[in-house]
């Protein structure tokens, strides 16, 4: 109960945070009293329409991937699982590089192509780890998605060098994750999106449970393995896919977010799941203020953030996962 | 009710890519109330057997039955309440208590969100006190030694609240103290609770002193079978295991010795 209270508690820090501050120069208190529709009409507008949605959304996309990265590290079976290093983002960046390249306009050609790329990614990981003998065993899926992501890296690196110097900016900000787009719109979208992957995330909690003490235990403790298994990879990779799609390529909250609360919290899934995403959430949105107001008016892009946190939190838990 | 538990017949199967049948022609039977261990060399078919009769492999030909329905009638939910299984090998990826173990074992009983009610935590503490694991449960199962996260799986698999018990090489890693109660619990469960338990081992002298009925596996077919004074013969320990050996008796029990190369010429 504590620790419910403790998350929640960071929950609503982060996300007041996140609409308290910015680079024009708007109040804390100021924007608290434009958040209920009071005071100047230009700074309602700002923390209504800029701010709040933002922050909400980062706060979705952090929990969704957090979530997601929490589930996939059940699913293969490996503590060092993440959406990012089983491919998925290799093949998300690769469709927005080529929607940028090949100018696709429209404000929903480049998360629609980044979505259509994580999707291609996602489902040739898995035929590669089929054809390798087993997409069931967690090692291969990783490797597969190691390989695929290497493939869509290069064809990337050949699509950036020859492009144009505007596209190139454009592609690299993208590629490096942020939320300058977000709008009452996308936030919408994502939430429609990511509600029933989250919710049958968190309905096969017991099964991810079962399926971290191994297939043949799982099964034999009432888990149907191999449908379980298909079916969550698929879930967790197009939530990912989907937050990759209207936020850029956002490293380490999968990964670091769901080490930390297995550390305070445990491994069972129940408890682990929407601890996982409101710490994801928190985290995305303190390191989105962070991205903003670090060389403000000029915006970091967010995964920038999250790599210089997550690398050295990544090094402090994997050693004493593996002490 | 039925005392029939599991009834196989005529079982064959082949792994893919492999030259020969790893099961040939088995029938098998598991009643209520009857222990029944599996022997055999390793590589002879015991755990492809066990996984035929649990419905995790489907057979070339032949035919399991679980209670009246085909094995792969048997959703694994139900068939986990049913049957409560020990494998060999199990490593859990992320930490876990022994307590937390045991309770996976409620998992076929409980619906997605329920709580654990008090019937549970029955189940869970008796299963904890029957395989002697109480004093663990606070204990990170990766700090157990072999013995105790086998008498651990031992205790979740009772905390499924099976009728059938099935234990691929359960005693293998422990000491005499913990291998005799194990065997003595089994024997207990069968006898009071009326357990069917199917036990591959390979320890012969314990089977057959504690079996009621011996299966001998030899290149995927029973080549002896019946209570242990009919299944366990000189010729037929010498042929399976290929080495000399000579028979003799305890408590009515036969019991193998497995000859020293010195002590060959004086049979």
């Amino acid at each position: 109960m504590k620790n419910w209270l403790v998350l929640g508690t960071v929950a609503v820090a982060a996300l007041v945070l996140g609409v308290a501050v910015g680079p024009s120069g708007i109040g804390t208190g100021e924007a608290l009293r434009a958040l209920t529709g009071r005071g100047d009409p230009s700074a309602v507008a700002i923390v209504r329409d800029l701010r709040l949605p933002r922050a909400l959304l980062a706060f979705l996309v952090g929990g969704s991937l957090a979530a997601a990265g929490a589930s996939l590290q059940a699913v293969v079976r490996n503590p060092l699982a993440d959406p990012f290093l089983l491919g998925i983002s290799g093949g998300a960046g690769l469709g927005a590089v080529l929607a940028i390249a090949f100018h696709l306009g429209g404000a929903w050609a480049l998360p629609a192509s980044a979505f259509i790329g994580a999707v291609i990614a996602v489902a040739m990981v898995y035929r590669l780890a089929i054809v390798a003998g087993s997409a069931v065993d967690g090692r291969i899926l990783l490797l597969a998605g190691v390989v695929v992501g290497a493939f869509t890296a290069s064809i990337m690196g050949a699509v950036l060098s020859v492009s144009p110097a505007p596209e190139l900016r454009n592609a690299m900000l993208w590629l490096m994750g942020g939320f300058g787009n977000a709008s009452w719109q996308s936030l919408a979208v994502f939430a429609a999106y990511a509600v029933l992957p989250l919710g049958m995330l968190y309905a096969a909690s017991r099964s991810l449970d079962l399926l971290s003490l191994g297939d043949e235990p799982a099964r034999f403790l009432g888990a149907d393995t191999e449908r379980v298994r298909r079916t969550l990879y698929l879930v967790a990779s197009m939530l990912t896919a989907a937050a990759v799609a209207v936020s850029g390529i956002i490293g380490f909250v999968g990964l670091v977010v769901p080490h930390a609360v297995r550390m305070r919290l445990g491994h069972l899934h129940l408890v682990l799941l929407p601890a996982a995403f409101l710490a994801g959430g928190s985290l995305l949105v303190v390191a989105d203020a962070v991205a903003r107001m670090a060389f403000a008016p000029v915006e970091l892009p967010v995964g920038v953030v999250t790599a210089l946190v997550g690398v050295p939190v990544f090094t402090v838990l994997v050693r004493r996962w593996t002490r | 009710m039925d005392s029939l538990i599991l009834a196989a017949r005529g079982l064959t199967f082949r792994y893919p890519g492999a030259a020969t049948n790893a099961v040939e022609g088995v029938d098998f039977d598991l009643k209520a109330g009857e222990l029944v261990a599996v022997l055999g060399p390793n590589g002879s078919g015991k755990t492809t057997l066990l996984r035929l009769l649990l419905g995790v492999l489907t057979p070339d030909r032949g035919t399991v039955t679980i209670q009246d329905r085909e094995a792969s009638q048997w959703d694994r939910r139900s068939l986990a309440r049913l049957v409560g299984v020990v494998v060999q090998r199990e490593e859990p990826a992320f930490p876990l208590r022994a307590g937390q173990a045991v309770a996976l074992g409620r998992y076929p009983h409980l619906s997605p969100f329920a709580s654990p009610g008090p019937a549970d935590r029955r189940a869970v503490d008796s299963a904890l006190a029957r395989a002697d694991v109480a004093g663990l449960v606070d204990r990170w199962v990766a700090t157990l030694s072999g013995g105790e996260w086998q008498r651990v799986r031992i205790a979740r698999a009772l905390a499924q609240e099976p009728r059938a018990l099935a234990l691929d090489e359960a005693t293998a890693n422990l000491d005499l103290r913990h291998e005799m109660e194990t065997f003595e619990l089994l024997a207990e469960l069968t006898t009071r609770e009326g357990l069917g338990v199917l036990l591959v081992t390979h320890h012969v002298n314990l089977a057959a002193r504690y079996a009621d009925r011996i299966v001998v596996l030899d290149r995927g077919r029973v080549v002896s079978s019946g209570r242990p004074s009919e299944a366990l013969t000189q010729q037929v320990m010498e042929r399976v295991f290929q080495w000399p050996v000579t028979m003799t008796q305890w408590a009515g029990a036969p019991q193998m010795v497995p000859l020293k190369n010195v002590e060959r010429g004086n049979r």
